[in-house]
């Protein structure tokens, strides 16, 4: 076995320490976030299962006509009629749930902490290797505390799905609102605009496509955090997976894995179209019948590649 | 330089009303030492010299700017204009010295205040115009009086008319990226109008459009001066715009403002090389003026002193023509040669009666370029005339030709009309002396000189 000089570092030890003494300390502050994610969850789970799967593919139907036109609208419509004909429906929107509010409050999370940055180069520096660490820690690493703090269930999956997820809806925040042309922000600031209105009159606006990329890229990565989330009991299509992991079962692992693939393109392409010019989101009439799932559309594949969404799943 | 600054010591203007904006010993030191840096530059150092403590961008900069004035600030790139002028509405701090706008420093003012005083006193126009891309034309214009807190419909009331002032009317609804570049700087321009402030800070406003466009935009804005007379500070580093727009010109060089005056004293009495170098190349005929460059009229008589008078004159100047003026040296018009003869023949003493009163007349700040055609058209020297009709001076050809090429023109007098169209010096003594004999003058009337008779 190496060592170094017989020296060895006593971290883990130190960890499980400060671990040990969250739990005894902070209990409490964590059954709070544990009965505020579950109510989350919970709440829009309800909304998701409780109707029949016909309302709901509807509604997203017209979610994507909406926000990108007839052709994604109808890519959508057969992605989702696809998961239902698979038997996968109700597994898919539990998934759908926790996606839905693990990257909504990732996203709450990121917004500030991406202005923070932007404004102050003293927390961009802070901030971006804490950021590095929670993007590159293995997934499992944190999942073992956070199952001790918050028990077996979805929070669990929610909590390592956030910290996962997060990372480029800070940066691309930060990106974006560093990347406003610095004369249009003191064309506000000569005008006697506070920095309040500033940021909320011009630097939000104008770095609203990058923001929307980050927005885009925290729903992909919490998608791709599903079959994790299964592992603790989230359920699920990633419960789906670990149980067909179990039982050595190719064709329902590939029942979900290919209804995760659906929801990720139907979710990236409506994210992308709602980051997009608002104007340029009229139907386009230049092409014949879309494809299924809305690949007729090049605009996102860059973003799409670097997705890790196939890999997890 | 020291004289810099002793030339703007004064708080007043000289018609004493108080500056619109004065600047006293302002410096900026962009690095970790900015005060020892100041300290030094004020000791004499140069930019290189503290290059250890910082990059200094502005050198003990200090001016006034009077009510209702252009005034440009011109220098190459890297000689700190940018920085001064952003220190002007406090988007920069000086590290030295102060700045005041309409009687209130800016410097040192809290955040809230200088937030204040640029809301109500000084609004700015951007080289690259700095326009709001996701609002229309015409809530771009109306944003200053909406940081204001003006409610919706006057601010938006108030910025249409602000758009039919720099004629985008029908523009009022579009978004900045369907307008050409000339059109977004007009919104921009509108935009600071519209905020109702006194002083108006330009920053290269004009240098990212291509020169046509630069030209009418130039225009323009002189014409919109005159008819709101704001005060505005313009930065660019183009000679020919800062000669065309400023009332006064301060040269920045390294940091140090190395001259203020009136574009005419930066062209005929440069302060040193540096800014002698620079004025070479300038379009002089777009800055001098008729003033600049007019002679002493000398063929000129009273209307009182009669044609005997007049031929007189002539003789003595050795001229085909003089200028008449009545009382108070107000310009009545001019007389030839062989008319006065006539006269004197006759017996005629009222002058008047031959007077000649189409002629050239310009304002005494009338820039050369609009002098060129009149002289074209004209045998006589052009008059200069103020706003009473009096007569200041004459600009004859040989003049302007000399001014554009710089060449000191003689101090002789001026004849009227070319020599060559002369009656001889004999027939006017004859003339003078008998006023009998009649001598017909027409015979040694060229075209040339008719041409002058019916102008």
């Amino acid at each position: 076995m190496t060592s170094l000089f017989g020296f060895r570092l006593p971290l883990g030890n130190a960890v499980d320490a400060i671990v040990e003494w969250i739990t005894t300390y902070l209990g409490g502050l964590f059954d709070v976030i544990a009965a505020i994610f579950t109510f989350f969850y919970e709440w829009i789970e309800y909304f998701l299962t409780t109707p029949p799967f016909w309302a709901v593919i509807v509604v997203l139907v017209a979610l994507a006509f909406w926000a990108k036109g007839w052709k994604l609208a109808l890519g959508t419509l057969i992605g989702l009629a696809v998961i239902v004909s698979i038997g996968e429906w109700s597994y898919a929107m539990e998934s759908l749930a926790l996606v839905v509010v693990a990257a909504g409050i990732a996203v709450v999370l990121s917004l500030p902490l991406g202005v923070w940055a932007a404004r102050s180069d003293a927390a961009s520096r802070t901030i971006k290797p804490v950021l590095d660490f929670m993007q590159t820690t293995p997934a499992f690493v944190y999942l073992i505390p956070a199952l001790i703090l918050f028990g077996i269930g979805p929070v669990p999956g929610i909590v390592a799905t956030i910290v996962f997820a997060m990372a480029p809806g800070v940066r691309l925040t930060e990106l974006g609102i560093r990347g406003v042309s610095s004369e249009v922000v003191e064309a506000g600031a000569a005008f006697g605009s506070s920095p309040w209105r500033i940021l909320r009159q011009i630097q939000l606006p104008l770095a609203r496509p990058s923001i929307m990329a980050g927005v885009n890229q925290v729903i992909m990565l919490s998608l791709s955090m599903v079959v994790i989330a299964g592992m603790v009991g989230a359920g699920g299509l990633g419960g789906q997976i670990v149980a067909a992991l179990n039982r050595i079962d190719v064709g329902l692992g590939s029942e979900a894995g290919i209804s995760v693939v659906i929801l990720a393109i139907v979710l990236d392409r409506m994210t992308a179209a709602f980051g997009g010019d608002r104007k340029k989101r009229v139907p386009s009439r230049s092409k014949a019948a879309g494809a299924p799932t809305g690949a007729d559309d090049p605009a996102p594949a860059p973003q799409q590649a670097e997705q890790p969404v196939p890999a997890n799943a | 330089m020291s004289f810099v600054s002793s030339e703007s010591r004064h708080d007043t203007s000289p018609d004493g009303s108080a500056a619109a904006l004065s600047v006293r010993g302002v410096y900026k030191v962009f690095g970790r030492r900015p005060g020892d840096a100041v300290r030094r530059l004020a000791d004499g150092a140069t930019r290189d010299d503290v290059r250890e403590q910082g990059s200094a961008a502005v050198i003990d900069a200090s001016f006034d700017v009077r009510p209702g004035e252009i005034f440009v600030v011109m220098g190459l790139s890297g000689s700190g204009k940018s920085t001064l002028i952003r220190m002007l509405n406090g988007l920069l701090e000086p590290s030295a010295g102060s700045v005041e706008i309409g009687g209130r420093t800016v410097t040192k003012a809290s955040a809230k205040e200088i937030r204040e005083i640029r809301r109500s006193s000084v609004s700015m126009v951007f080289q690259h115009f700095a326009l709001l891309p996701h609002r229309t034309v015409l809530e771009n214009v109306a944003y200053g009086l909406e940081v204001n807190g003006v409610d919706k419909a006057t601010r938006l009331a108030k910025a249409r008319e602000v758009i039919g002032l720099v004629g985008l009317d029908v523009w009022a609804d579009a978004k900045p990226d369907e307008l050409s570049g000339g059109m977004q700087q007009r919104v921009g321009i509108a935009r600071a109008l519209a905020a109702e402030t006194d002083v108006l800070l330009m920053d290269e406003a004009f240098s990212a459009l291509d020169p046509l466009i630069r030209r009418e935009m130039q225009e323009q804005l002189v014409d919109l001066q005159q008819r709101l007379g704001k005060t505005i500070v313009f930065i660019t580093h183009d000679l020919n715009e800062a000669m065309f727009l400023g009332d006064r010109i301060a040269v920045m060089r390294d940091g140090r403002i190395v001259q203020i005056g009136s574009p005419e004293e930066i062209l005929t009495d440069p302060a040193n090389d540096y800014v002698a170098q620079f004025v070479q190349d300038v379009d002089r005929a777009r800055v001098l003026t008729a003033a600049s460059v007019m002679e002493p009229a000398r063929a000129v008589v009273p209307s009182t002193a009669g044609p005997r008078g007049a031929l007189r004159v002539m003789r003595d100047l050795q001229t085909a023509a003089v200028f008449v003026t009545g009382r108070g040296r107000t310009l009545e018009g001019w007389v030839r040669d062989r008319h006065v003869m006539r006269q004197v023949k006759a017996g005629d003493t009222n002058l008047d009666a031959i007077v000649n009163t189409e002629y050239a007349r310009v304002a005494p700040d009338t820039a050369l370029t609009d002098l060129f055609e009149l002289a074209v058209e004209s045998p006589l020297p052009i008059a200069v005339v103020d706003a009473e009709d009096r007569l200041l001076g004459v600009v004859p050809r040989v003049t302007l030709l000399a001014a554009l090429g710089n060449v000191p023109t003689a101090t002789m007098p001026i004849p009227v009309l070319e020599p060559v169209t002369r009656i001889s010096d004999s027939d006017l003594d004859a003339t003078l002396a008998t006023g009998e004999q009649p001598i017909l003058g027409d015979l040694t009337i060229n075209t040339t000189d008719r041409t002058g008779a019916d102008a």
